[in-house]
């Protein structure tokens, strides 16, 4: 066997290969947007039933995805892994790049046994990453959590797939489309689906693997499961909803939206109170999870009425969303990986003032930070512009109930936004902004080149998908035509105008916003300094004069996020401990938790636990039982026979 | 985009930076009137600018440049938010680059970029008022969506420009969807403008300041980028009001700088009238505790969502 550290260098080149391969797929991915679907057949698997691939504009816009941002987090990764973190570098390698490669595969399965081969090798690969520090019991508690959750969506998944083959037993995909399915069953296979993709993607109520395997996985694994594993999960809900199924209805879409909506405000609101810098992404993972699914559900809802350029609308909005959540929850997630480096730090609480001491992150995560929080001209922004857009612009729908849900869904995805503003002020602030809460804060150490490489890609992924919205449409619109058979792109806009819908009703322009917002900050900048002075003196902070201030003074995590809880203390399960004056060494403590815990999954498992103890009540552990067990069976099986 | 649109444009961004602080100086004049007080002259924040100006910025030792890098960019936005908001003619070019959405994503990017300078220093007061703001900010962002929603379904656009040509031209019938925004809007711009009752533009009471806690550590010319900025906020959100409520005297069409000049003593006007508005609310009302806004701002949410439901019921 070779060294450990012959393989940490192997390492280093073999994730260095594995992103200029994801470069190459992002390029294949790109050449392969507009051109006609190239299928092809591998004579792999079992006999008689080889493997079927297929690149159509939807499995190339989410190639790209995969390719774009995993390139970006295999460079960081090639400067991240050290020999000292948990598993052997060459295991980690090799679980890594299997996930990547089960990833790829998923998104251009064109059969249903290739669709879950992938799937599952995915799943499991990823447990394994997951799972890197095994020695921790809470990892390895995590790591469970996740595989079981990830087999029930798999079953539902498998369970979809058995529907929508319509009883002819040709699992191609090919086929699945000219199946035409009766009844209920169009509407049983969609919500098998959601709920299959949905497990996966942290839909409620099944999200809560998220907040459990991002802290427990190595960062570069958090980033390519927040930023990419999950859009694996939309690719899935779009492909079975707008392809496989012929026609949809308009309930799916009013259940999607609901849910959705529903998953962004709860997940932005677990956010706001999280300690752990990578708990507070993965619940930010959600909300923006939720937020691509409430599109999805605009668009399925628009597309059933026959308001196809809407529909379009909302769908581009979604897959803007996905893709720019892949590069800046990917950002964000290495961001957090260097903070951990440096510091060996992940609670909120120990963290600050790394801004001094690590530049290079700070200033790029403030690129993902800003971006997030959907703000001009970063990219968060036009996924969530066009979004409004949709909203906004549903003309009377034939259903008066409908019309009525889509300003309230407005106003909950508004109210979303504006919160992960929030979070992501608190995010930032308190881990690179103020004094270091802890003494060792002081030797932190920047990034790495390589890493540095890595943030760099993705800051630039964020920037430039916001200031060219109109570049990106125009390549998004093969999947329009794909999925609602409708484009948003309008070339007579201009290169620097999106206007999705008509000029006159709404436009926008990041590249001006930008040029203008610098011209007028570097002006003011010059006329100041040119007109008045450039005096600067350093002194103390003042803070209205009050004496030895220490960093413990500054807002914590938990203070940052208090009056959230307080005002939406029901939708905590809060365990506090609060001191009293006499108390000789006062402990303040307070936890929210998921409700979710308590209503659903607790009650679950007494429930398996209690059946279990049931059936096993006729393990007696005697032979003669057994045997009349055996006889019994015979009996029955006569009967039946007979 | 042609030259003459580009100078008007460009006219009404200057008149815009130049009329902001003389609407804080009367409305500080106003409200000390109305309580009896003796007034301050009205030209003082000119004064208090050129004043900080001269002076030598003192920064923390501990800041980043974050901390220095903040007031341009509030500025810069709020300039840039100026320019969108037809305050004196609906011909505005950069009008089309940023929509109502976009206008207060720029609102909400001062926002953030004060809140992150002031928790830059890490001193109590400057991450107590950041925090308070952004409480603040995360209700009050939407409930403005809502108010500019219910206008762009009335005039199906979301083009600040459009919107207000449209409110324009009509005779003077009283939409019902914009009566509920109207009262949404003035909550808002309350709670938005650090004004009584969610915030006290003229404390320095330590437990109750917001938006002064988060600017106590600026001096000099940082500090009067950032009063001009908060000037010319409050210079936008009333233009904004004035402009979907009473849309009346505004230049329509394609305007030159004649009409452009022409329009400036009609928004003067309003601006007067809507300044004395603001005192006259300020010193009726009393500043609330920081949990009450939420409730506060809860409500301006919720009749803006009103104001569209009653749109999308009534049809106007």
């Amino acid at each position: 066997m070779a060294r450990p550290r012959n393989l940490f260098y192997v390492g280093r080149v073999l994730f260095s290969a594995g992103a200029l391969v994801g470069l190459l797929l992002a390029a294949v991915a790109l050449v392969g947007m507009n051109q006609v679907p190239h299928t092809a057949v591998l004579p792999l698997g079992l006999p008689d039933l080889p493997f079927h691939l297929r690149l159509d504009a939807l499995s190339a816009f989410f190639l790209l995805l995969l390719g774009a941002a995993a390139a970006g987090i295999s460079i960081f990764s090639a400067g991240y892994f050290r020999a000292s973190d948990g598993a052997a570098p060459g295991l980690l390698c090799l679980q890594y790049h299997t996930f990547l490669a089960a990833m790829a595969f998923v998104l251009i399965a064109d059969d249903a046994f290739v669709f879950m081969i992938a799937w599952e090798t995915m799943a499991l690969a990823s447990f394994f990453l997951v799972t890197t520090d095994h020695r921790l019991p809470e990892i390895r508690r995590a790591g469970f959590l996740y595989l079981l959750i990830a087999h029930i969506g798999a079953l539902s998944i498998l369970l979809c797939f058995g529907v929508l083959q319509g009883g002819n037993g040709d699992y191609t995909f090919g086929s699945m489309r000219s199946a035409s399915l009766r009844g209920a069953w169009p509407s049983i296979a969609f919500l098998l689906a959601l709920a299959g993709f949905g497990a996966k993607a942290g839909l409620l109520p099944l999200h809560v693997w998220l907040p459990e395997a991002h802290p427990a996985a190595p960062s570069p694994v958090s980033a390519l499961m927040s930023g990419v594993m999950l859009k694996t999960a939309i690719y899935g809900l779009l492909r079975v909803t707008f392809d496989l199924l012929q026609g949809q209805l308009w309930w799916w879409g009013a259940i999607a939206l609901v849910l959705g909506l529903v998953t962004a405000l709860f997940g932005v609101l677990f956010a706001t109170v999280q300690t752990d810098m990578k708990r507070l992404l993965a619940y930010s993972s959600i909300e923006n999870i939720g937020i691509i699914v409430a599109g999805i559900g605009l668009a399925i809802l628009f597309k059933t009425y026959g308001k196809t350029l809407l529909a379009a609308i909302a769908l581009t909005a979604a897959l803007y969303h996905s893709l720019n959540h892949a590069f800046f929850k990917s950002l964000l997630f290495l961001a957090t990986g260097s903070v951990l480096h440096a510091t060996k730090e992940r609670s909120l609480g120990k963290l600050g003032g790394l801004i001094h001491r690590m530049p290079w992150v700070a200033w790029l995560a403030l690129i993902g930070t800003l971006a997030i929080a959907g703000l001009p001209p970063l990219n968060g922004f036009v996924s969530e512009w066009l979004l409004l857009q949709a909203f906004l612009f549903t003309p009377s729908l034939p259903q008066s109930f409908i019309n009525m849900l889509v300003p309230l869904a407005a106003a909950a995805l508004v109210l979303a936004v504006a919160l992960a503003a929030y979070v992501m002020v608190k995010f930032y602030g308190v881990v690179f902004l103020g004094r270091p809460r802890e003494p060792n804060l002081a030797y932190a150490r920047d990034a790495g080149r390589l890493e540095r490489v890595a943030l760099v890609w993705l800051a630039a992924g964020c920037v430039l998908l916001g200031l060219f919205p109109v570049q990106v449409i125009a390549l998004l619109d093969a999947v329009n035509v794909l999925l609602i058979g409708a484009t948003v792109y309008r070339p007579e806009a201009g290169w620097w105008l999106l206007a999705p819908i008509a000029a006159d009703r709404a436009s926008y322009s990041p590249a001006i916003v930008l040029v203008v917002t610098v011209v007028v900050l570097l002006l003011t900048i010059q006329v100041v300094h040119r007109l008045y002075h450039g005096r600067l003196r350093r002194g103390p902070a003042w803070d209205c004069g009050f004496p030895s201030q220490t960093s413990r003074m500054q807002d914590t995590a938990e203070g940052f996020g208090q009056p959230i809880r307080q005002i939406f203390e029901q939708f905590f399960r809060i365990e506090r401990v609060l001191p009293t004056p006499f108390d000789a060494e006062p402990r303040y403590y307070v936890k929210a938790e998921d409700h979710f815990w308590y209503w659903l999954y607790l009650p679950i498992a007494r429930a398996v636990d209690w059946a279990a103890r049931r059936v096993g009540a006729i393990q007696q552990g005697r032979i003669s039982i057994y045997l009349m067990y055996s006889f019994l069976t015979l009996l029955a099986l006569l009967y039946f026979v007979g | 985009m042609n030259a003459s649109g580009f100078l008007s444009q460009l006219l009404q961004l200057g008149i815009a930076l130049l009329l902001a602080p003389l609407l804080v100086g009367w409305v500080n004049q106003c409200r000390a009137w109305l309580q009896n007080k003796s007034a301050p002259p009205l030209l003082l924040p000119y004064r208090t600018i050129r004043k900080l100006f001269l002076k030598d910025a003192v920064v923390a030792a501990t800041a980043s440049p974050m901390f220095r890098i903040a007031p341009y960019v509030v500025f810069a936005a709020m300039a840039l938010a100026a320019a969108i908001v037809p305050s004196l003619a609906t011909d505005l070019p950069f009008g089309r680059a940023a929509d109502a959405i976009a206008l207060v994503g720029l609102f909400a990017l001062a926002r953030v970029f004060l809140a992150l300078a002031a928790m830059d220093l890490g001193t109590a007061f400057g991450t107590m008022g950041a925090r308070r703001e952004m409480f603040v900010g995360f209700l009050a962002e939407p409930a403005l969506l809502m108010v500019l929603f219910t206008a762009s379904l009335i005039s199906g656009s979301t083009l600040l420009p459009t919107i207000v040509d449209t409110l324009a031209q009509r005779d003077l019938a009283i939409y019902p969807s914009l009566a509920f925004a109207g009262v949404a809007f003035t909550m808002v711009s309350l709670a938005e403008n650090a004004r009584i009752p969610v915030d006290n533009p003229a404390t320095h009471l330590e437990l109750t300041m917001i938006h002064e806690a988060m600017v106590l550590e600026y001096s000099a010319r940082h500090l009067a980028l950032i009063e001009w900025a908060a000037a010319l906020k409050l210079f936008n959100y009333s233009c904004i009001g004035l402009a979907l409520f009473l849309p009346f005297g505004i230049a329509r069409g394609s305007a030159d700088a004649a009409a452009i000049l022409g329009a400036t003593p009609v928004l003067i006007a309003k601006l007067a009238l809507g300044g004395l508005a603001l005192a006259l609310i300020e010193t009726l009302s009393a500043k609330m505790r920081i949990f009450r806004a939420p409730e506060f701002l809860g409500t301006a949410f919720l009749l803006g969502v009103l104001g569209m439901l009653v749109n999308l019921l009534l049809g106007s």
